[in-house]
């Protein structure tokens, strides 16, 4: 492949960043099914744990589910720079041309892709299984759509930071566990009430500041990150 | 001015200021601790509600105010440290963030302990500012975890300060959400638009604890500032020379 | 001795200073340890260098 002479342009830089990882994730499904099969099994614990009784279940439905979605989203963050730190193509993004932030919002984009939607869309499955009214089925997929996002934006920053580094994997957990407790907080709340008939509005207008928040932000960091790991 | 900055910059230089202002800041520190403390826990009278309970707000409100002082300046100095690159503000970041989860221990602990007369528990979810104090003691721990996993001290400082800024911007968010999620607690104490809700006898003490506590606090990241620099200049010839001459 | 017992909250109110004295003390003792360790890491680097 000869390298082009004109450079592509700032769009042609982010298709080509989200189409590799997309493209390399379907040539191995494990990778995208895994941190699936981890919330649902997560989400199954708690009933065994806790006991059938359906009233209860129904209580604890909204926060087990977004805690099992927020570890396994953990799960996932960690190989989403260190595959290609291992084999170098991470290099070759901080050498070339475009600008870094646009890269990195490319790879956020396919790792919630790949990870944060399949949650938003396997909730109300899980939903059901934990008895969860109507109202609660709807406002899950909203406030997880919002939520998984932020995630995705904010993970990557610890990501970038703990790439490269010896057990980065529990230290990622640590450092962005505290950070994501706002997400957690209004996206597990605002389902929970609207179990009791309450607006969810409230909750979804905080993720959707939050989600702008972090999508402005969040890139710079990342790129500020990964250009201090990989010196 | 500038000159003032950059001589202070210079570690040799700020090294034996902070060498001389360390006594100073302890002593002053102490004095009004033990002051503090004592007409406190003596003098001032019990409260009409709380009883005696209320002298615990003598150790945890400076606790707390100093715990999130110390996250402020670890902020503030990560983000000069990483935008001038000035070796010495990221010395005050990485001095400053054991000191920060020390008082954020200490404001959780006697938070709780203060609670448990209270609300008849030693632990109340339904507390935000406890809840936000838990979750600024993680913060502090995941910065002093990413800090210890490097071993490049440059690398360090800097990887910590942006994880320091994304920190900051968080954590009024948290407070807000914490804050939204629950709210069961006396509201703030001091502060309030119609004046300090406590006055004479049982405010002095509390003054001087806050002063106190601050210059304790000052004395404790001089100190601390103080062999972070040294650590970072440990090869250049001020270093060695220091040792040699004996004086520390 | 009523000074002591604080009313019914002897406990909780010693205990809350009693920590505090600890964690005072404590990042007193830590910080002068870290010196220390610095002041000695440096010495040894010193004699290492002037060995070769």
């Amino acid at each position: 492949m000869t390298p082009p002479l004109s450079m592509p342009g700032l769009w042609q830089g982010f298709a080509a960043v989200l189409r590799r990882d997309l493209l390399l994730a379907w040539k191995r499904p494990g990778d995208v099914l895994n941190p699936l099969v981890f919330f649902a099994i997560v989400s199954t614990l708690f009933p065994l744990a806790i006991g059938p009784d359906a009233e209860q279940l129904r209580v604890i439905g909204p926060g087990v589910v977004w805690v099992a979605a927020l570890l396994a989203t953990m799960l996932s963050l960690n190989s989403l720079f260190s595959n290609d730190f291992e084999d170098g193509s991470l290099e070759q993004m901080l050498l070339s041309p475009q600008p870094l932030p646009l890269l990195v919002l490319a790879k956020s984009t396919a790792h919630w892709l790949l990870s944060g939607l399949p949650l938003v869309l396997a909730a109300p499955v899980i939903g059901m299984s934990f008895n969860l009214p109507v109202s609660t089925q709807m406002a899950m997929p909203v406030t997880l759509l919002l939520g998984t996002i932020s995630l995705s934006l904010i993970g990557s920053v610890g990501a970038a930071l703990t790439v490269g580094l010896h057990r980065g994997n529990a230290l990622l957990s640590l450092l962005i566990l505290p950070l994501a407790m706002p997400v957690l907080i209004f996206g597990a709340r605002s389902s929970a009430l609207s179990a009791a008939g309450d607006s969810i509005a409230a909750g979804a207008y905080f993720l959707g500041a939050y989600c702008m928040l972090s999508l402005t932000l969040a890139p710079f960091a990342t790129a500020a990150a990964l250009r201090i790991s990989n010196e | 001015m500038w000159t003032f900055f950059h001589k202070l910059a210079s570690p040799p230089h700020f090294y034996s200021l902070a060498g001389r202002m360390t006594p100073w800041f302890a002593i002053s520190g102490t004095l009004l601790i033990v002051y503090g403390t004592i007409s406190g826990l003596f003098l001032a009278p019990a409260d009409y509600q709380q009883g005696d309970a209320f002298r615990i707000i003598y150790v945890h409100v400076p606790a707390a105010y100093l715990s999130m002082m110390g996250y402020s300046i670890m902020a503030i100095s990560a983000g000069i440290g990483l935008i001038w690159r000035m070796k010495l503000a990221h010395a005050v970041a990485a001095g400053v963030a054991p000191l920060g989860a020390w008082f954020t221990f200490l404001a959780l602990v006697t938070g709780s302990i203060w609670g448990r007369p209270m609300w008849g528990t030693w632990w109340e979810w339904g507390d935000p500012r406890l809840t936000s104090e838990l979750i600024l003691l993680f913060l502090y721990f995941g910065y002093m975890a990413l800090r210890a996993s490097i071993d490049d001290v440059s690398k360090a400082d800097r990887a910590s300060a942006v994880l320091a800024l994304v920190g900051a911007v968080n954590v009024p968010i948290i407070h807000f959400s914490v804050e939204w999620w629950s709210s069961l607690h006396q509201g703030p104490t001091l502060i309030r638009a119609e004046g300090p809700a406590i006055d004479g006898p049982m405010l002095y003490p509390l003054l001087a604890m806050i002063f106190g506590f601050t210059l304790f606090f000052g004395a404790l990241l001089l100190m601390r500032v103080k062999s972070e620099v040294l650590f970072r200049e440990r090869r250049s010839k001020w270093a060695r020379r220091l040792l040699s001459d004996g004086a520390h | 001795m009523d000074l002591l017992s604080m009313g019914k909250y002897g406990f909780y109110v010693w205990t809350s200073f009693a920590l505090t004295g600890f964690v005072l003390t404590a990042c007193v003792v830590q910080a002068k340890r870290r010196h220390r360790k610095v002041l000695h890491d440096i010495a040894r680097q010193h004699q290492i260098m002037e060995s070769e």
